[in-house]
């Protein structure tokens, strides 16, 4: 039966062309809607609020710490990210980061740990590609961009800040 | 008190970019390019350093405060060094955060097996 009814499939489509066609792109398109998973906004948001106020407070502490300790503003902040990328690359290494952001999404994409996530995954991931064409390109996926765009950005912002204090304005 | 307002605002920075992630089509590549350059312009605009100031580490772990520091990078080093600052600020602030992940990044690889993805 089923084979029947591909022959026959075939057939009209060979015969009347665009008709058939559009109406395959519909049932494509109605499938496509079916099959895409339906967000639940206001739970993810608060997920992702969840899991990144969590990031953020751990930051905080050691943040805290480092201040206690004597070191100064920048300083802690150094130790701060290193700390947070540190571990944030060996839970990627364990294979528990990408649970933690399945779960949290943005909450586990938007602070520093995510940039050390997308850093790691394709590291670890495209190794067999090569150390320069897999792990040395691979690498800059997602990282390459966040740099590019963020020291292009900063460097007009500085360029118009330079202008604007040679002019006296600033 | 700072655990909390850590808490809530680097959560609702997290939130925010929660709703660019499913009612856009943003890739999370994409979500994160535009909180950099968010940060930047929103530090240069004297905007996002006094949420810095209230909130601590949850202004400066999102993304948004890696674009931040970028700008105050660059703008102190204007101010120090003049026009060449403009080259050299944005790395010299971003270098531990850029440094830690590519070293920790790579060293990881060199450890690690790839997973299977189920």
């Amino acid at each position: 039966m089923r084979l029947a009814g591909a022959d026959s499939n075939t057939e009209s489509l060979e015969g009347e062309g665009r008709v058939d066609r559009k109406k395959q792109q519909e049932a494509y398109e109605n499938y496509v809607k079916r099959k895409t998973p339906v967000h639940n906004l206001p739970a993810n948001m608060t997920k992702a609020f969840i899991t990144g106020g969590i990031i953020c407070v751990i930051g905080q502490s050691i943040l805290n710490y480092c201040e206690k300790i004597g070191l100064d503003k920048d300083i802690s902040g150094g130790w701060t990210s290193m700390i947070l990328i540190l571990l944030s690359v060996i839970l990627t290494a364990l294979n528990v980061y990408p649970r933690i952001a399945k779960w949290g999404g943005a909450g586990a994409l938007v602070p520093i740990t995510g940039f050390a996530n997308s850093v790691a995954a394709p590291a670890i991931e495209f190794q067999k590609e090569g150390q320069v064409m897999g792990i040395g390109c691979k690498i800059f996926t997602i990282a390459g961009p966040v740099i590019l765009y963020g020291v292009f950005t900063s460097w007009v912002l500085g360029f118009l800040y330079w202008i604007g204090k040679i002019a006296g304005l600033l | 008190m700072d655990y909390i307002n850590a808490f809530w605002v680097g959560g609702l920075i997290c939130a925010l970019a929660q709703i660019l992630l499913d009612r856009t089509k943003l890739m999370p590549g994409r979500v994160m390019v535009l909180l950099v350059c968010t940060g930047a312009v929103l530090g240069a605009l004297h905007i996002y350093q006094p949420i810095q100031d209230y909130a601590g580490a949850g202004a400066s772990v999102p993304l948004a405060g890696f674009g931040n520091l970028l700008w105050k990078g660059v703008k102190e080093a204007v101010d120090k060094e003049g026009f060449i600052g403009i080259f050299l600020g944005g790395f010299k602030a971003s270098a531990v955060g850029i440094s830690a992940a590519l070293v920790f990044g790579y060293l990881a690889s060199l450890i690690c097996e790839p997973k299977m993805k189920k």
